[in-house]
């Protein structure tokens, strides 16, 4: 309890501190808002990204293209067979004769299909697998190639693949990002604490003969690296908030050019949370070693 | 209550503040030391507020030898007596009010009886009514009276001031001295240093003189 009460009117003090210097506390906190905003606005951008692409690899499609001039009985046969090896999976069979007509309503190709002497399209099936793994899709278009009838097998699945892949890539670059800049934000928290060391040489030398203990002497100094380290990450937080606002309507519309519906979320409750305790914790920790190393050389 | 025991100072360079000194003060006295600059008056108080170690001998308080004490145990023993040093150490950017209240702040006194402490305290040095002020608003004196409120509002039984009336006219030293007689007629052990002796005599103390580190 005893400890409690110390620590609420160290915070206090450190508060008082703040308030007592607004510009120095306001610049001090951007610069760290700034530094914490690069790596949470990227969380945020990634988080959207794969939940884009786990949208849409989640129903990869394999297509499947009959011989040029299979006999509809063919055709029927091939569907029964196709369908007992992707059972878990939907079968569409578009006939060379949709894919005909969904091909002329593009005008630009209408006039190209208009001078060849024939229908060029093949007969052909779209299995769609929920929730396969890629192992499991190889070996069915394996399976599906090795039909007779068939002429060719493609797995749409690539794209998704090396979308996950840049993500993986994005999200070890995030990492690299969020540690320097976090080191950078101790590294802030280290000088203002330095600085304020110096301010407050006087006072910390008459607090010493006065009685004060090491602990009382730092335990504001380490609530001033927190507090300045909770105040940046409101900010990074709110200049993510701003982002996702400007960004939504382009990345929306990005979207819809792939035929994906897509609205980008802001940081969840929890993101915040997080943001705020570690740039909290990152201030703390710049705040104690500043302490520590400039403590001894004051008195 | 407080011996000093074959107390020598040797400070780096050679340079010896203090010789074999033996000092006895007892309970309640009022001791006043005098002495040239230089003659190691200072140095007595250091050593008894632990600012300082002594290169031989001991300082004994109460039985415990104070300069033997782990630096962890310092800020306590210092908050067990009240210290005026002779630049006084006031906070500039503090209300008067604020500079009595640090020394409970340090040592955790509970907000309301640590206001009633501080405000008794800047009664009983005559600066009731200014506790808003700052420093730099106060005379001489009054910022004088102010370092003697903050020693006091621990309610030291030891009270150590360094040159208390040095810089101060006659009348706000006379003042002065009258406060720390008053403060031993409550029962603090006061210990002080002077250049004019003659400041304290009508109270009839204890009287040590100091010439280049040795008793005279």
């Amino acid at each position: 309890m005893n400890w409690l009460r110390l620590q609420m009117r160290a915070g206090l003090r450190a508060a008082r501190q703040m308030v007592r210097q607004p510009f120095n506390t306001l610049l001090a906190a951007l610069v760290v808002g700034i530094a914490a905003a690069l790596p949470a606005t990227g969380y945020m951008l990634l988080g959207n990204l794969q939940r884009l692409a786990g949208t849409v690899s989640a129903a990869p499609e394999i297509s499947v293209f009959m011989q040029p001039g299979a006999s509809a009985d063919v055709v029927k046969d091939s569907e029964k067979k196709i369908r007992a090896l992707a059972k878990e999976g939907r079968v569409e069979l578009i006939s060379r004769d949709a894919a005909l007509k969904r091909f002329r309503d593009n005008d630009a190709l209408a006039e190209i299909l208009d001078a060849l002497p024939d229908n060029p399209f093949a007969d052909a099936f779209v299995v769609r697998l929920k929730d396969a793994d890629a192992e499991r899709l190889e070996a069915l278009r394996a399976d599906l190639a090795k039909l007779p009838e068939v002429e060719h097998v493609q797995l749409d699945s690539d794209w998704a693949k090396r979308l996950d892949a840049l993500i993986a890539l994005g999200r070890q670059a995030l990492s690299m990002l969020a540690g320097v800049l976090g080191l950078g934000l101790v590294a802030v928290t280290f000088n203002t604490i330095r600085l304020q060391l110096l301010t407050q040489r006087d006072e910390i030398e008459v607090s010493r003969l006065l009685g004060a203990t090491d602990a009382w002497i730092r335990r504001p100094f380490h609530w001033f690296g927190a507090l300045q380290g909770l105040l940046g990450g409101a900010l990074a937080g709110l200049l993510t908030l701003v982002a996702t606002r400007m960004l939504a309507q382009p990345m929306s519309e990005l979207a819809g050019l792939y035929s994906l519906e897509f609205v980008l979320r802001p940081l969840a409750v929890l993101d915040w949370a997080v943001l705020l305790a570690l740039c909290a914790l990152l201030g703390w920790l710049g705040a104690s070693a500043s302490v520590r190393r400039h403590l001894s050389r004051i008195a | 209550m407080i011996r000093f025991e074959q107390v020598t100072k040797r400070y780096p360079g050679g340079h010896t503040a203090l010789d074999r000194v033996d000092i006895d003060i007892a309970r309640g006295e009022m001791v006043v030391v005098t002495g040239h600059s230089g003659a190691g008056k200072s140095t007595l108080l250091k050593l008894l507020a632990v600012l300082e170690r002594p290169t031989e001998g001991q300082v004994l308080v109460g039985g415990e030898n104070v300069s033997a004490l782990k630096r962890a145990a310092l800020p306590y023993w210092r908050r067990s007596i009240g210290l005026i040093m002779q630049d006084q150490r006031l906070l500039f950017d503090r209300s008067a009010f604020d500079n009595v209240m640090l020394p409970l702040a340090i040592s955790s006194h509970p907000p309301r009886e640590a206001t009633k402490r501080v405000s008794a305290a800047l009664e009983r040095v005559g600066l009731a009514g200014r506790d808003k002020a700052m420093p730099v608003e106060l005379s001489g004196g009054e910022q004088q009276r102010l370092t003697i409120a903050r020693a006091i509002v621990n309610r030291p039984q030891i009270l150590l001031a360094d040159e208390p009336t040095a810089h101060l006219d006659d009348a706000y030293a006379r003042d002065i001295a009258d406060l720390f007689r008053s403060f031993n007629e409550a029962g603090v052990t006061v210990l002080l240093t002077t250049h004019d002796g003659g400041l304290f005599e009508r109270y009839a103390p204890r009287r040590l003189s100091l010439a280049h580190g040795k008793l005279q």
